[in-house]
């Protein structure tokens, strides 16, 4: 009788164990793509950035910024370089953590911002005098917002994938991007210019590097279970 | 209430006109060779200005303490009718519009319809929204050609240029600040990149607007060193108020090492 | 001379043709003043935003950011809707007041009796000129409900600023349109305005009404209607130009090459000067469109208040002429550093100069006829008298603006704010007063309450030079116009003298609630007025107050004597237009 009962006791628990808590799928095998993104070729010159109109920002910066146009590290990094699945991505809803964008000495911070279709996006006016906030979306509606001292942050999010250029009117050195894309997969590189991009089910997909200066690459990468494969970029760099 | 209307009206015109007289509120000191005329012009036009202004509120007001109504006096008619004051006007304003015409168009053709001295230093401004750039020649002493499609703030291209296919801009010295040695003749070149902009130094006694489409010279030396704020003028769009740039005047010797070191990093 | 009873109309009968879509020219007069007033009640309480927001830029208005949050997200305004609210200021200012109230809101009301007749040449046109105007009213406050909200290129509206749609900023897509749409209607209905002014002062005079016996005001509405005719004319093509500009493709102001918003503009061959030209050619006719009247509404009052006839009335009326014609040739004053050929400059100060001796002899005219005279302080005659010191104050500062030499220093800055308020916000704004106060027992049939009226302008006198004489002073010190805030460094130290300015203007324009009070209360409660309260001689005195609907209750006045008989001996002073010979 005993035994009857521990056996029947053994059978719920590892029948349940084997079932797992309700509602959950058993996760299915995810891939990795990862790699680094490099460049050929002559750099241009970056230049320091002359903010002498507003001395505020002057001050903010011991040493002169220089242009984020081509920001490169160690070994022929590059940052600031998009990568992202571009083809075979079944998408997924959009990501609800907000993206923080911050106008700071008179820089955006990040340069480049990428984001989900819809994902929450705020805009942060952190330097002690006014800035004004103009996407040039051409695909998403354009818009054009002063930011007061001291303003509340600005909510929004995007409709529509697109590259959208960002400036600000009153400081016209200041450049950036929203990145606004379809994937959930991407990632920004940093000064190392290595990106991982994880969780990708086995499948075909095309991944896509893009820099506001050198140009777009892309290649095809399959994934089969939880593999890891390597996709390297090399862009090339020209002076002018 | 005639009375209190002749002693408002002669306060306010006497407290209004000795805040100008007194300078309260001026002009800063001019540092420019050509500023002294329009000082002379500023302070000569303010003396009839003040003159006038005075006389005409007090005439105003006497005449007002002086006829209030009495029913037992009879009215009478201006002395002379109105033939006095016709020619006290013609005369007395004419002659003032001659005189300022005559000094004044001379002041106003010194800096504006005269070529620059030879031997001016050179230098490109871009007006555009919402701030200012100035452009130095670089060594070959010439400017690289402008290119609309070209421009580019992000990358500090304001001007245009284009380095990958022309030679002479790649020694263009582009900069925020305009930065001239004293008591040089400068000649700048105005081009405005989208709209209307202008160009203002208070201290400098200039102001000049920029008008799409034109090129627009203008010239003058500044005699102190010193650094001066230099301001938009004419309404540009949202970022007017916040349209300026710094100009420095600095002594020989520390513009040309500005300007080699400006040359050196390019 | 004629005389003619050709727009006779029987009395209407039903609520809506009498009080709305009426041919009366009382009625059309009177639609035109209250048009007028919601007009300045909303440009002033633009000015109060903008005044607190250049005092205090980083405090938030109250419950500004519930009715604009985007322009005004938690009440601290931005610099785009500053300007746009300064765009608004000037545009209802100077259209939608100072373009109707003292022309055509008293000029319909007055000038048809002035000169003896039953109504305008053409009653129809004359309402149609009314709806049009309300119209071009409501098209313009469309723009502040717009997307992007009302334009901030000033009521200028400087291309190509203007006129490449909405990369140049916010408010430069739908709201600059609406704002190009509405000015040209409005010009339409100035033009129907004039025509019937003129020709009713040419054709409807009644019997021994001659040219030479026509009120001032008549003189001068009359003038003023020629004026409007030719420059109204230029305008409304300069702003169909304008939007062909901005929804055509067309390039009639813009040049090849401009870059935007970091895009290469369509547009080639164009030239932003020649929006300058035609709006300036508009513009500076307008400033005297908008004093004109009130020059004549003084010259009505102050004999009348100084019971002795006005100086040199034969002499004004030449002065009037002389300005009306050399206010077309002077626009290029506004345009000295606008990169027009610096020859032109001196060839525009010359007549620009010239203009002001007209002006000094008129004004003369004025502090001679009080010479002698018995002055009796009314709401009235005040104003008149206080119109007479604020337009000398304006008129000096012009010395300064005439001359390239001086201009080069002062253009752009608060000194010409100070100018053109003085001539236009403030003696203009006094003529309407002045008008009010005097016309409005023979309008309405009630006496307005003088206590009030007093204290409205003693208040709003002393109010007014604290608000707009330290803007010389700001101008004199470098201080730029049109910033929607100061934050160069050589404006800090002049920041307390705008706080001071703010607080003379929120307190001003909180003064003229005694006046709306007082003409509201008199309407309903002010006691009768008789015929004629002040003792004057123009037709309007010779009938009932208010006028019958056909002005003189059937009898045709017959006019023998000029307007300008006061100050004989005798128990009574004056001679009225209609009495007998």
């Amino acid at each position: 009788m005993i035994a009857r009962f521990i056996a029947l006791a053994a059978l719920v628990s590892v029948s349940s164990g084997i079932a797992g808590p309700p509602h959950r799928a058993p996760p299915l095998p995810a891939g990795t793509i990862s790699g680094k993104v490099t460049y050929t070729g002559t750099l241009p010159k970056l230049r320091p950035i002359d903010m002498a109109k507003e001395p505020n920002c002057v001050t903010q910066h011991p040493t002169p910024v220089m242009t984020q146009d081509a920001v490169t590290g160690p070994a022929n990094s590059v940052r600031y370089v998009v990568v992202y699945i571009s083809a075979g991505d079944q998408g997924a809803p959009a990501a609800t953590d907000t993206v923080h964008y911050d106008q700071k000495g008179c820089l955006y911070i990040p340069h480049v911002a990428a984001m989900q279709v819809h994902q929450p996006l705020a805009i942060f006016n952190d330097d002690p005098h006014s800035h004004n906030i103009h996407p040039l979306a051409r695909v998403n509606p354009e818009w054009n917002k002063s930011q007061p001292k001291g303003a509340p942050p600005i909510r929004t999010s995007w409709d529509q994938p697109e590259f959208i250029a960002v400036k600000c009117n009153v400081h016209p050195w200041m450049h950036g991007y929203f990145v606004v894309l379809v994937t959930p997969h991407f990632t920004v590189t940093d000064s190392t210019g290595e990106f991982s991009l994880t969780g990708l089910p086995a499948g075909k997909y095309t991944v896509t590097a893009w820099h506001e200066r050198f140009g777009t690459q892309s290649q095809e990468v399959t994934i089969g279970g939880s593999e890891t494969k390597t996709a390297n970029f090399v862009l090339t760099a020209r002076p002018y | 209430m005639g009375r209190l209307f002749a002693v408002v009206v002669s306060v306010i015109a006497l407290v209004s006109a000795a805040i100008f007289a007194f300078h309260v509120w001026w002009l800063p000191p001019d540092i420019s060779t050509h500023g002294v005329r329009i000082d002379r012009q500023m302070n000569e036009t303010m003396v009839v200005a003040g003159a006038l202004f005075v006389l005409g509120q007090l005439a105003l007001a006497v005449f007002v303490w002086r006829f209030s109504a009495s029913e037992t006096r009879a009215v009478k008619s201006f002395p002379g009718g109105p033939t006095p004051l016709v020619v006290l006007a013609t005369v007395l304003v004419g002659i003032e519009i001659l005189v300022l015409t005559f000094v004044g168009s001379k002041v106003w053709a010194d800096v504006y319809q005269t070529p620059p001295a030879p031997g001016s230093l050179q230098v490109e401004v871009l007006g555009e929204q919402f701030a200012f750039y100035f452009r130095y020649a670089g060594a070959d002493g010439k400017f690289g050609a402008m290119h609309p499609e070209l421009m580019s703030d992000a990358t500090e291209n304001f001007f245009g240029l284009d380095p990958a296919n022309d030679t002479t801009a790649r020694d263009d010295i582009v900069v925020g600040s305009l930065v001239i040695p004293v008591n040089q003749p400068v000649e700048l070149r105005m081009h405005a990149k989208d709209v209307n902009h202008s160009f203002y130094v208070p201290e400098l006694r200039i102001q000049q607007d920029f008008v799409p489409g034109l090129v627009i010279p203008l010239h003058f030396t500044a005699t102190t060193p010193g650094k001066y704020e230099l301001v938009c003028t004419q309404l540009c769009g949202l970022g007017h108020y916040n349209m300026r740039a710094f100009v420095e005047v600095k002594p020989r010797a520390d513009f040309d090492q500005w300007l080699k070191e400006k040359a050196a990093a390019l | 001379m004629t005389h003619g009873v050709a727009t006779g109309h029987a009395r209407p009968q039903s609520f809506l043709r009498r009080h709305v879509f009426s041919v009366d020219h009382k009625v059309i007069g009177r639609q035109y003043l209250d048009l007028a007033l919601v007009a300045v009640v909303t440009g002033m309480v633009l000015s109060w935003i903008m005044r607190f927001h250049l005092g205090w830029p980083e405090t938030p208005v109250p419950g500004l950011g519930k009715l604009a949050p985007t322009g005004a997200a938690g009440g601290v305004i931005t610099p785009e809707f500053y300007l746009a609210l300064m765009t608004m200021h000037g545009t209802i200012m100077v259209f939608f007041v100072l373009t109707t109230a003292p022309f055509a809101g008293f000029g319909n009301f007055f000038l048809p009796i002035h000169v003896g007749a039953e109504d305008m040449a053409f009653p129809r046109i004359n309402m149609t000129s009314f709806w049009v105007t309300l119209l071009a009213l409501l098209v313009l406050l469309s723009a502040f409900f717009v997307g992007d909200g009302p334009p901030l290129s000033g009521w200028t509206a400087y291309a190509p600023l203007s006129a490449v749609g909405k990369d140049a900023g916010p408010g430069q897509g739908v709201g600059q349109t609406l704002w190009a749409v509405s000015i040209a209607i409005f010009c339409i209905a100035q033009l129907l305005g004039s025509l019937n002014f003129i020709a009713t002062t040419l054709d409807l005079r009644t019997r021994g009404m001659s040219l030479a016996r026509l009120p001032f005001a008549t003189w001068a509405w009359f003038i003023t209607s020629v004026i409007g005719l030719v420059a109204f004319a230029v305008l409304m093509p300069a702003c169909i130009l304008l939007i062909l500009d901005r929804v055509a493709g067309t390039s009639f102001f813009i040049p090849a090459g401009l870059v935007i918003s970091d895009r290469l503009q369509p547009h080639a061959g164009g030239s932003p000067l020649l929006w300058q030209h035609l709006f300036w050619f508009f513009g500076h006719p307008e400033v005297y469109i908008a004093i004109l009247p009130g020059f004549g509404i003084v010259s009505q009052i102050l004999p009348v208040f100084a019971r002795k006839p006005l100086l040199g009335p034969r002499v004004f009326i030449t002065c009037l002429i002389a300005i009306a014609f050399l206010s077309y040739t002077v626009w290029g004053h506004h345009m000295f550093l606008s990169g027009m050929n610096p020859l032109s400059a001196t060839l525009f100060s010359v007549p620009t100069l010239v203009i002001t001796i007209p002006a000094t002899i008129i004004t003369l005219l004025w502090i001679g006829t009080l010479y002698g005279g018995r002055l009796r302080f009314t709401s009235a005659s005040l104003f008149a008298l206080g119109f007479v010191s604020v337009f000398v104050s304006g008129g000096i500062s012009g010395f300064f603006l005439a001359q390239p030499s001086t201009d080069i220093y002062l253009h752009g800055t608060y000194f010409v704010v100070a100018h053109f308020h003085f001539v236009m916000g403030v003696a203009a704004m006094f003529g309407i007063f002045a008008g009010t106060y005097f016309w409005f027992p023979k309008m309405f049939g009630r006496m307005m309450n003088e206590t009030l009226g007093k204290w409205h302008f003693w208040l709003t006198f002393i109010g007014v030079y604290c608000v707009f004489m330290p803007m010389h002073y700001l101008g004199l010190a470098g201080n730029v116009r049109r910033y929607s805030a100061f934050t160069d460094d050589y404006l800090q130290p002049l920041i307390p003298l705008h706080r001071f300015i703010t607080v003379a203007a929120l307190f001003t324009g909180a003064v003229q609630l005694i006046f709306l009070f007082n003409l509201i209360r008199s309407r309903v409660r002010g006691p009768k007025a008789p015929d004629n309260p002040w003792e004057a001689t123009t037709l309007e005195w010779s009938t009932s107050s208010p006028p019958p609907h056909d002005n003189f209750g059937g009898r045709q006045p017959v006019v023998s004597h000029g307007p300008n008989e006061y100050g004989g001996a005798g128990p009574r002073d004056y001679v009225m237009q209609a009495d007998p010979q």
